[in-house]
């Protein structure tokens, strides 16, 4: 039964998923076996756009289907449960920039590879990424824009983050449709990612998950 | 005697739509100088389109929306809401970095219209953003999934009652009045007047003409600017705009998301919608293009590129119809300029079914390289001068990112240097180095 459920969500059959979901909730099975088999499904899906299989609107679609079975199976969950986390990460679109598909994206992966994230949303002061550094310790930050008034922005709030004495204390990278080695350099981050599996690979290089 | 237009081929239809523009009609030259300027430019364009021969030199376009006025001091809400000084900053651009060709202040659009009609769909600069941000987008469900049927059954009639009522606020009383095919013949004229009675219906008529009154206004300093850029000898490059069915659905009416989950769950609904709204795409892109008097028709496309989708899904919902878009338009005689953000290294194989001279592709990340062997030695290309580096580097830099782009894909010609996205900002020496140096570089010898 199991490998039906990982098949099934890695494969994206929504239909085919709740269903399952829904017949081992009724057999009374342990609702975190549930979400454990998706998780797993979820890092195949992973696997599959980092090989080239899937693109962005398989990545939105699993994390719709995973939105869908999180929901079944909320109301069995106990509210003990802790999941453990590899690290912690601040995340945001910075000043003046609303884009978030590309952010929430990233958000998403981190989030099912067992990161904690914190994200600020759009359009987020400097000031802001420095507080919740401060607030959560977090060791990672990572910086969305898809205009290029971001770049300036990054820069900024990364010497905000440098200000604050915060800089060696993080790692940075920052990621969006025109954000590219050079603007890197420019903004003073540690590195660029180019997709969501990009960001995945560099925070679990970083905090050595 | 000159043949009907409904008679020429679209060879010819073509080559009366570069006549009209190389015509510049009502354009008063400052000097000859300007007049041979402009005629310069203007066959350059034909060259690189054409492919038949190779042009005198590479021309240049440094696109941009916001850039212009960036490079004067004007923020991007001062250029939404002070027209003349927005028209100003162009001008200067104009004659200060002499472009080849200039990307119409149309597309900052004019602020208080937005205001009037309370539009929804973007966020405006000063309006819940900075001042110096530029228009974004706002991402939301526009048209709600069980609404596909009502807009492949009548599109104008969804615009007009459902989506314009929901995407500006000042038009929201539209939806109370009736689809006008119900006014058929004398028994069904009356009724179909009683909404109009009604206060905010009434409201929302208003709204309009304050609406149009603000865009005459406007439309008169812009054609203005354009006459006297066209005089100081620097034609415009842009006739009409159209889009891709996909990128409307996407764009305009579903939103990012809902677009790409409706592809999996329906996946026919999708497929009808971007077939109903092609025919209406390709009319728009030809109705500006004999508007304006230039073939060349923008058309900016977004969710079919690398990564957006996949391949299987590009070839079954994304490409059938753009391509009906583009050979529908040069049927006319039209030139299709896409405007190809973000990269399509995956896409080659399908721009390699376009027919040759048919069009002009204008790329942002996509290898050059692999470009111009795949599509280069039959249709236009162009672009791939980097925002970021253009941003963030050195003039240096840039020389010898454009002379690298001339060596490979301005060999031969058929080669537009062009910026790879539509510019909000700009580095002075930068875009100097960039058109200076394409001036002089770029001359086939």
């Amino acid at each position: 039964m199991a490998e039906d459920l990982v098949s099934a969500l890695a494969d994206l059959e929504e239909k085919e998923a709740g269903k399952i979901v829904e017949d081992r909730l009724n057999a009374g099975e342990d609702p975190l076996k549930i979400l454990d088999d998706a998780r797993r499904a979820l890092e195949i899906v992973g696997e599959r756009f980092a090989s080239g299989e899937y693109f962005i609107p398989d990545l939105l679609y699993s994390g719709e289907i995973l939105k869908g079975i999180t929901a079944m199976v909320k109301p069995r969950l106990s509210k003990t449960t802790a999941v453990r986390r590899l690290g912690k990460i601040v995340f945001g679109t910075v000043a003046g920039d609303i884009h978030d598909i590309g952010k929430d994206i990233v958000v998403f992966m981190l989030d099912v590879n067992g990161f904690e994230v914190y994200d600020l949303g759009v359009d987020v002061p400097a000031e802001k990424f420095v507080e919740k550094i401060k607030e959560t310790g977090a060791g990672i930050v990572g910086l969305s824009g898809f205009l290029t008034l971001a770049f300036e922005s990054m820069k900024q709030t990364i010497q905000a983050i440098k200000y604050a004495g915060l800089r060696d204390k993080v790692k940075i990278m920052i990621g969006g449709g025109q954000i590219d080695e050079q603007v890197r350099g420019f903004a003073g981050a540690d590195a660029y990612g180019k997709d969501a599996i990009d960001a995945v690979n560099l925070a679990k290089s970083w905090i050595g998950g | 005697m000159e043949k009907k237009w409904e008679e020429m081929s679209a060879v010819e239809k073509r080559e009366a739509r570069f006549e009209t523009w190389m015509s510049a009609a009502g354009v008063q030259f400052h000097n000859p100088k300007a007049e041979a300027n402009y005629k310069a430019a203007v066959t350059r364009f034909k060259d690189i389109v054409q492919m038949e021969k190779v042009p005198d030199r590479v021309p240049v376009l440094p696109f941009g929306i916001f850039m212009q006025p960036h490079l004067y001091g004007v923020t991007p809400y001062e250029a939404m809401y002070d027209t003349e000084k927005m028209l100003s900053a162009q001008l200067s651009f104009i004659k200060d970095y002499g472009p080849d060709y200039y990307t119409t202040p149309v597309l900052v659009g004019y602020g208080k219209i937005f205001d009037i009609l309370d539009y929804k769909q973007y966020k405006l600069p000063g309006h819940g953003i900075s001042e110096k941000s530029v228009y974004q987008y706002v991402e939301d469900e526009y048209m709600l999934a069980d609404e596909y049927p009502a807009l492949i059954q009548d599109p104008t009639d969804f615009w007009l009652r459902t989506l314009m009522p929901r995407a500006y606020g000042a038009l929201d009383p539209l939806k109370m009045i009736a689809p006008f095919t119900d006014m058929w013949e004398v028994v069904l004229v009356s009724t179909q007047m009683i909404p109009f009675g009604i206060p905010p219906v009434q409201a929302a008529l208003k709204a309009l003409l304050d609406a149009g009154n603000e865009a005459m206004a406007w439309i008169q300093k812009i054609m203005g600017f354009e006459m006297q850029a066209r005089g100081m000898g620097c034609p415009g490059c842009f006739g009409g705009a159209t889009k891709a069915p996909f990128d409307i659905l996407g764009d305009t009416l579903r939103g990012t998301r809902a677009t790409m989950l409706d592809m999996y769950r329906r996946p026919d609904m999708v497929l009808k919608a971007v077939e109903r709204l092609t025919p209406l795409a390709i009319s728009q892109g030809v109705r500006g293009a004999t508007m304006q008097g230039c073939p060349v028709v923008f058309i900016p496309l977004h969710k079919g590129a690398d990564g957006f989708m996949s391949d299987a899904q590009f070839k079954e919902f994304y490409w059938p119809t753009l391509k009906t878009v583009i050979l529908g338009l040069a049927a006319e005689g039209c030139v299709p300029f896409l405007f190809c953000e973000g990269s399509y290294n995956t896409r080659l194989e399908y721009l390699k079914e376009l027919p040759e001279a048919s069009c002009m592709w204008i790329f942002d990340r996509t290898d050059m390289t692999r470009v111009k062997e795949a599509i280069g030695k039959k249709i236009c290309i162009g672009g791939n001068v980097p925002s970021g580096l253009l941003l963030t580097g050195t003039p240096e830099e840039i020389k010898a990112y454009c002379r690298n782009l001339i060596d490979v894909a301005g060999k031969g010609g058929g080669y537009l240097m062009c910026t790879g996205t539509a510019m909000d900002e700009g580095k002075a020496d930068n875009v100097h180095a960039m058109i200076d140096f394409t001036k002089e570089y770029g001359v086939y010898k």
